[in-house]
């Protein structure tokens, strides 16, 4: 089933992560290849349809050799193409690095654990070696501006009256050329344009962006390279455009296919313009979409979004995402609830919707590879995946978030970043410094340990050992919660499981994840403090 | 009592139940007006304004005993008590007119939600009449009956009270209180009707209702408007006409009450006396009939209203008196004092405070534990009717459990401590002191009485040790608008209040008398009263001893193991429904876990209410991608710290503030 080429073993993408993500790394043969390897840069084609003039371009080569996300398509019909426009010289590219992440490989293959001794192996000599790092990182854009305020939403979103776009384009260009210097990273692994409502920027922005990634550092083809698009302001056209810019992926904001749930959303769009769009989309960016649905809405009843659930299933694409919704303070359903004209979200019906939700998809063939997060045919998010295995990652727009270590400037701490949130104020920063960065808050190594425990839960396959000691090498799983009385109700009551695999919930425990975190967080802040001296010294 | 430890005399008085010492009446320390007024109105040569003229003192032997009268002002909160007093003391020329003596206290909410009256000042009124210079003696008194003890001190150094009653709202509940207290003293009562220029004001109607209720003749009242002066002249000639002078003797030794007392962080005790007998004057010996203590005195004086040394003060004064006393507590209200080896009879009536309302007092954090302490000593330097005991809780820690008069008094407590002292505290639900009666002779020895009372429900004896449980019950007494009655009377039901009395007091106004459980009202039946009655009605009630009552011991279970925080002593006939109201409560205020919780309410082994938590199904945050990180760790290590705070009660965690919410409001429906 697993197409495996020459040195593109599974394992390999295993061992990619297998690296602590300071730590020098011989890569060289990597570089090159990714370095030799032509780039097409595919935002400057325009007019073309792109999904499936790199699919077909891409086909081959992709059967041929080592998909990037072999597990992800354990479950897809057999012989089903790959869709992602793989280039196998830029896979073989994948060699450990920092900031690269593990992809997440299948439950209870029988690689696993030789691939995990492959992987120490590979672990062993990369820490022998002693060379220049190659960094590699996510992207993230934020494009600020929306239509309309949606009645849900808190995050740094702003309606302007009229949006000058040259000027938040060469801004967001300027930012992303000055921290992917600063961060020294030679490698964008996944764009993410998120918002606001990203797709109602040009495409050529977007393009330009793009560009400016693959200049300063380097952009891979393969790269993952999503929009967020927001159904309304999404016609075919403009799609099609996005994807000439270079846009590879989309991440529909559909939410309901209840026209009064959208209504009380907030939404502009109703249920046959989503399903519109996704159908556009599909068409355009073939197994490449992904569709958000909300659940735990006021007055939402078990049944009636099941039946939501299902007529998606009919017309979705490889990807999906559930989100019971949260109230967030400064929202207006927030103040409706609080006044009492709205009735507050029932909890337990939103844990059915959930439970059953899940359910649903599974026997659908959707793999739940985090808490909200869905996809058949190895579909996964690459760019998302990037957060939850604590990879680095660099925030550009107003009031975007990063997590890296400024290598360029050669500090080898990674940092968590937030730009400026107010658009203006944060134009008039990069006009002045080059970037909008507000704030610098170094990660201590326990910090990032707890990063790496609570995102790592997330995650289906939770925090394998390898991954585990790419960030401590020296305190393992075992160590920290083998011994806990805690820590062991949990794994006998069946929510969590600690094996030679790793640490990770089951699928009860996943629900309940952030109280299992209560448990979990304290239990590694003790055996951080209680390391041996020798230890403590050595850090 | 309370009093402040500001040095002014004056508003410290004014302002003794209210704590805050922000709202000032004059001047602080004594201005030289009400010197000067003083000083003319005594006859003695006047100075020039200054500090040298405070200390002229004045000759009091100038008051002969039949030209003194010495009475209060009693009235219902909110009936123009302290007005009046300030229109009195203005006339008098104690107080400068020119100044704005609007009543402008501070009022704690307490006040407001409890319906207690704010306490005059005592104050020494010199007023010339027909030729004659009197001595008018105002003595203050506490206005509510969780003060009735101090009350009864303070009127028994009285032999008349202005009965002031509001002309819209006429007579209520603590109206009637305050009569019977003084008619029971045989005092002479004045009705004043207050608030005659109001426009709703009705006067021929509550002169009814006075004579119906205290059989007091229409033509004794006098209809006033302490706002604007009506009348009030009227009212200083009622005093000098319609109140006897003292019956006193200067030749015999000296004999006084101390009706109240505070502290002063530089000159220790001040004490307020009433002289029933003899003299005093700065250099006497003098002794405490209660704790047999000699002091020297240092100083003595009249208020007037701020401190004024006198030479002497005689027989039928009233005035302070310094003597060295480090403590309020050697001060005590109902004490006499007599001169060294010169004893005499004291004074009927004295007791030591009794509490009748406990509750456990726990510092928000245990950081704040010491600051808690020295603001608990603080207050209670001042205040010798709180009782403090040390007490712990293995939810709340280290606390005290404390013992107030009444809830009132507790409420003020808090208030202060909040407002004065900026401390932050859990208060558990009152409760009332339950007594026992012992079974056998063995345990007796055991306990050294055969009565024993019960403070701290943890300590609640056995059945099987006793032949009966009692506990506390009041009088007490609702006035409300008839169209009410009914509920009032569901309400008083609900209590297990039994009816004593019910009189029309007027057309459509209707005075209740109920026998209470004191631990029925101790909660929150004023509250319910008033909402029930759209604040209407009116309640007081004063102490009625203590009757049989069938009590038991319940404790509150989680996963079957007892809560030791929510032991509670309850009647068996409201077993049931308290213990559900605690279930219930705890169900809304523990959090979920990732088990089922059973809550559940037993007597003994018997379960009487249960309700079950459910086990968390989904709790994880639905959006956690690169721009949610930082929030989202955040979050999780301040859960993770507050849950190393949680009590741990079986495999169950249980946040402090569950047990705030169940202890500090539990209601017993």
């Amino acid at each position: 089933e697993f197409l495996d080429g020459p040195g593109k073993s599974p394992s390999d993408r295993v061992q990619k992560g297998a690296v602590p993500p300071t730590s020098p790394v011989p890569c060289k043969g990597g570089q090159a290849a990714a370095a030799s390897a032509p780039v097409p840069s595919r935002w400057r084609r325009s007019g073309e349809a792109p999904g499936p003039a790199r699919r077909s371009g891409s086909r081959g080569g992709a059967r041929a050799h080592a998909a990037p996300l072999p597990s992800f398509r354990r479950r897809g019909p057999a012989g089903r193409a790959p869709r992602a426009p793989v280039r196998p010289g830029r896979v073989s590219a994948a060699s450990p690095s920092p900031g690269a992440v593990a992809l997440p490989g299948a439950r209870a293959r029988g690689w696993a654990a030789a691939a995990a001794a492959r992987a120490a192996q590979r672990r062993r000599r990369a820490e022998g070696a002693r060379g220049p790092p190659s960094p590699r990182a996510a992207l993230y854009v934020h494009w600020p501006y929306c239509e309309k305020r949606c009645s849900y939403c808190n995050f740094n979103k702003y309606i302007p009256r009229g949006v000058e776009e040259a000027a938040v384009r060469s801004c967001l260009v300027t930012e992303a050329q000055t921290l992917l210097r600063l961060s020294g990273v030679r490698r964008v692994e996944s764009v993410f344009f998120g918002g606001g409502t990203p797709s109602l920027a040009s495409p050529s922005t977007v393009a330009a962006v793009l560009e400016a990634v693959d200049q300063a550092a380097h952009l891979p083809a393969d790269s993952e390279v999503t929009l967020e698009a927001n159904p309304t302001s999404a016609p075919s056209s403009r799609l099609a455009a996005f994807g000439a810019a270079g846009v590879n992926r989309l991440s529909i904001g559909l939410q309901s296919l209840d026209d009064t749930e959208l209504q009380l959303l907030g939404r502009t769009h109703s249920s046959r313009d989503a399903l519109q769009t996704l159908a556009e989309a599909r068409r355009l960016f073939p197994g490449r979409v992904s569709v958000d649905l909300m659940l735990g809405l006021p007055a939402q009843q078990v049944g009636p979004w099941l039946r939501q659930l299902r007529t998606l299933l009919g017309c979705c694409d490889d990807h999906i995402s559930l989100y019971q919704l949260t109230l967030e303070r400064g929202t207006e359903l927030f103040t409706q609830v609080q006044r009492g004209t709205l009735s507050a979200p029932d909890p337990e019906l939103a844990a059915e919707m959930y439970q059953e939700g899940r359910a649903l998809l599974r026997d659908a063939g959707f793999r739940q590879y985090e808490v909200s997060n869905f996809a058949r045919n190895g579909a996964l998010s690459t760019h998302n995946w990037t957060y939850w295995q604590c990879g680095q990652y660099l925030g550009v727009g107003p009031g975007a978030h990063g997590r890296f270590a400024p290598q360029g400037a050669g500090d080898h701490t990674r940092e968590a970043r937030i730009q400026t949130l107010e658009p203006d104020n944060w134009m008039k920063e990069v006009m002045l410094f080059g970037h909008g960065t507000r704030r610098r808050i170094p990660l201590s190594k326990l910090e990032l340990l707890e990063e790496v425990l609570a995102m790592g839960l997330r995650t289906d396959v939770g925090i394998t050992h390898q991954h585990w000691q790419q960030f401590e090498p020296q305190l393992s799983l075992w160590d920290v919660f083998g011994a806990s009385q805690e820590v062991k109700a949990l794994l006998a009551q069946g929510i969590l499981l600690l094996d030679h695999r790793g640490l990770r919930c089951s699928w009860e425990g996943l629900a309940v994840l952030d109280s299992l975190l209560l448990t979990l967080l304290p239990r590694l802040q003790d055996a951080w403090q209680q390391r041996a001296p020798s230890l403590v010294q050595g850090e | 009592m309370w009093t402040p430890a500001g040095r002014g005399r004056w508003h410290g008085r004014a302002l003794r139940l209210w704590a805050a010492a922000t709202a000032r009446r004059g001047p602080p320390e004594s201005g030289p007006a009400p010197t000067r007024a003083a000083a003319a109105a005594a006859g003695t040569p006047r100075s020039p304004d200054g500090p040298a003229d405070r200390k002229e003192k004045i000759d009091m032997s100038r008051f002969s005993v039949e030209n003194t009268r010495n009475f209060s002002i009693i009235a219902h909160v909110d009936h123009g008590k302290s007005t009046l007093a300030d229109r009195l003391l203005e006339l008098t020329g104690a107080i400068d007119k020119t100044k704005n003596n609007k009543q402008v206290l501070d009022k704690l909410q307490v006040e407001r939600e409890r319906g207690i009256t704010v306490k005059a000042q005592t104050a020494s009124l010199f007023y010339n009449c027909e030729g004659k210079q009197y001595l008018l003696n105002l003595i203050d008194t506490p206005g509510h009956v969780d003060f009735s003890y101090e009350v009864s001190r303070s009127l028994s150094a009285c032999q008349g009270v202005l009965l002031v009653v509001d002309a819209n709202e006429g007579i209520q509940a603590q109206t009637v209180a305050n009569f019977f207290l003084a008619f029971e003293a045989q005092l002479s009562v004045i009705p004043v009707i207050n608030k005659i220029d109001l426009k709703n004001a009705d006067p021929e109607r509550v002169e009814k209702q006075i004579e119906k209720v205290f059989d007091i003749p229409r033509n004794e009242c006098i209809k006033i408007s302490a706002k604007l002066g009506t009348n009030v002249e009227r009212v200083l000639q009622a005093v000098i006409e319609r109140i006897p002078p003292p019956k006193v003797h200067r030749k015999n030794s000296l004999k006084a009450l101390v009706f109240d007392s505070t502290f002063d962080q530089y000159r220790g005790v001040i004490a307020n006396v009433a002289l029933f007998d003899g003299m005093v004057s700065k250099g006497d010996k003098i002794v405490s009939a209660h704790t047999k203590k000699t002091y020297e005195v240092n100083e003595v004086g009249v208020l007037n209203p701020n401190e004024q040394p006198t030479h002497k003060l005689y027989a039928g004064q009233v005035g302070y008196l310094i003597a060295g006393m480090k403590d309020v507590t050697e001060a005590q209200i109902g004490d006499t004092l007599y001169l060294h080896k010169q004893p005499v009879e004291p004074l009927p009536g004295f007791k030591s405070a009794k509490p009748m309302v406990f509750a456990g007092m726990y510092p928000i954090d245990q950081s704040e534990y010491n600051n808690l302490k020295s603001a608990v000593e603080k207050l209670t330097i001042n205040d010798s009717s709180v009782t403090v005991h040390r007490d712990s809780s293995l939810a709340l820690g280290a606390g005290w459990r404390l013992g107030f008069l009444g809830l009132l008094h507790m409420e003020v407590f808090n208030q202060r401590l909040e407002q004065e002292y900026n401390a932050s505290v859990i208060l558990t639900t009152p409760t009332v002191p339950y007594k026992a009666v012992l079974s056998s002779a063995k345990l007796i020895k055991e306990y050294r009485e055969k009565e024993i009372t019960i403070i701290n429900p943890a300590q609640f004896p056995d059945k099987s040790k006793v032949t009966e449980y009692l506990e506390p019950v009041v009088l007490g007494t609702i006035i409300t608008p008839d169209e009410y009655i009914g509920k009032v009377m569901m309400l008083c039901q609900a209590r297990r209040a039994v009816q004593k009395n019910m009189m029309y007091i007027d057309q459509n106004r209707v005075m209740l008398k109920y026998l209470f459980p004191l631990n029925e009202i101790v909660v929150d039946f004023y509250d319910s009263l008033k909402s029930l009655s759209s604040g209407y009605a009116s309640f007081d009630y004063e102490d009625a001893g203590y009757q049989t009552a069938e009590l038991v011991k319940m404790d509150i279970l989680l996963n079957g193991n007892i809560v030791e925080e929510l032991v509670t002593i309850v009647h068996k006939d409201k077993a049931h429904s308290v213990g559900k109201v605690i279930c219930e409560r705890l169900k809304d205020s523990l959090p979920r876990q990732l088990f089922e919780i059973a809550i559940q309410a037993a007597i003994g082994s018997k379960i009487i209410a249960r309700e079950t938590v459910k086990a968390y199904r989904k709790n994880v945050l639905a959006k956690c991608y690169g721009g949610d990180i930082t929030r989202k760790m955040k979050l999780l290590k301040r859960q993770a710290e507050g849950k190393k705070k949680l009590r741990k009660i079986g495999n169950i965690e249980v946040p402090k503030d569950a047990f705030i919410k169940v202890l500090r409001t539990q209601s017993d429906k």
